[in-house]
């Protein structure tokens, strides 16, 4: 593995770890809070539930794949 | 005057004016075009006013400033924690393979933390604030989620709980078996088990006081946080020599978890240009959300596993 590739997946593996699902779904909320501001709409609200929805996928995916 | 001093002296005002004026847009000083005009016209009166007025903006804004708190607190926890994890194994590394490879790997990876630290600290001030609170509330979430998630995982019966105890046992186990690797004096095998300990869990140090201070506009804050539990951690660990497997490390992670998601989800909506209602109030509110739904999933989980269990049994 070259170094650039080592650098690389430590620091994959240091912010995003073995879900990187979770961490797309979280891009996501975050993008449409961006959208919803820029649109002069309230969207304070729309990230605190996105990302306990997210964590809430994300958990279950794991105990599926450890009761499995 | 000649041309050339008229030019260097035209060319330092006009850096000092716009450093100026970032600085104050940065901070939210008002009027930030009129005190850089007013540097680069005045550069030896207007550069220590303009430091004097920061400087009293400061205290004010300070003193009543309730997420400051709440930032050391979350600073010294996420640090204690990871210095109680990077103590485990330098003490396994000391036993087994001497304290002088141990300590220098513990020496080594504080200057090359130190180094990371001193090139992002800075770069880090430079970036706009709601860019940086966007783009830093991003990481930090994602971080964040990695921490809760576990910790939820750990709590519910999904994930071993962490136990200092028995890693110390296998670090240690691990470390006198291995070969000698022998070398000026150094034992390597045991400096790189010191190193990559005391670097791997410093650099979550690093990232939490740099990202926490960066967007909260003070690094020194979140690293007094630090540095208060890097003294407690390793003042403890030389008087008993011994892993703080009674530190509860467990709890700790979880609260860790779910400070690190409260921040990243309140600087990622104010990076984003949306406004809490409440201002820096919403922050315990977020915190409390954040605290509830996590102790609701450890719920859940823990239901489903006793059933799953209940089930194998029967049959």
């Amino acid at each position: 593995m070259s170094f650039v590739s080592a650098f690389g997946r430590f620091w994959w593996d240091f912010v995003v770890g073995d879900d990187w699902r979770a961490a797309a779904g979280v891009i996501a909320g975050i993008a449409a809070t961006v959208m919803l501001a820029h649109a002069s709409v309230a969207a304070w609200w729309l990230l605190p539930p996105v990302v306990v929805a997210v964590l809430y996928v994300s958990l279950r995916r794991a105990t599926r794949a450890d009761a499995a | 005057m000649s041309t050339g001093q008229f030019l260097v002296a035209f060319l330092a005002a006009a850096a000092a004016g716009t450093a100026v004026f970032f600085h104050a847009e940065r901070h939210k000083v008002r009027h930030p075009s009129a005190w850089a005009s007013f540097v680069f016209l005045f550069l030896i009166v207007g550069l220590p006013a303009y430091a004097l007025h920061v400087r009293r903006l400061k205290r004010r804004r300070y003193a009543p400033d309730m997420s400051a708190a709440f930032l050391v607190l979350s600073s010294f926890l996420a640090s204690a924690v990871e210095m109680v994890e990077a103590l485990t194994i330098v003490l396994a590394a000391g036993l087994a393979r001497g304290w002088r490879s141990s300590l220098t790997g513990v020496a080594a990876a504080t200057v090359a933390l130190a180094a990371v630290v001193a090139a992002l600290g800075p770069a880090l001030t430079v970036v706009p604030l709601n860019a940086l609170r966007l783009t830093v509330g991003a990481v930090l979430l994602v971080f964040g989620l990695q921490w809760l998630r576990k910790a939820i995982l750990r709590a519910s019966g999904y994930k071993a709980l962490h136990d200092e105890d028995a890693i110390f046992a296998r670090s240690l186990a691990e470390a006198e078996h291995a070969g000698r690797v022998a070398g000026g004096g150094i034992d390597w095998y045991g400096f790189t088990l010191s190193f990559k300990g005391v670097f791997l869990e410093g650099l979550e140090v690093a990232f939490i006081v740099l990202t926490f201070g960066s967007t909260q506009g003070s690094i020194p804050l979140a690293a007094t946080g630090a540095g208060v539990a890097l003294v407690l951690v390793a003042g403890v660990g030389v008087a008993i020599r011994a892993p703080l497997s009674r530190v509860p490390e467990n709890a700790m992670k979880f609260a860790v978890g779910t400070m690190l998601t409260t921040f990243g989800i309140f600087w990622s909506v104010e990076g984003a240009g949306a406004h809490w209602p409440g201002s820096d109030l919403a922050l315990f509110a977020v915190l409390a959300f954040v605290g509830a739904s996590s102790a609701l999933l450890v719920n859940t989980l823990r239901n489903q596993r006793t059933a799953l269990a209940a089930v194998g049994a029967d049959a």
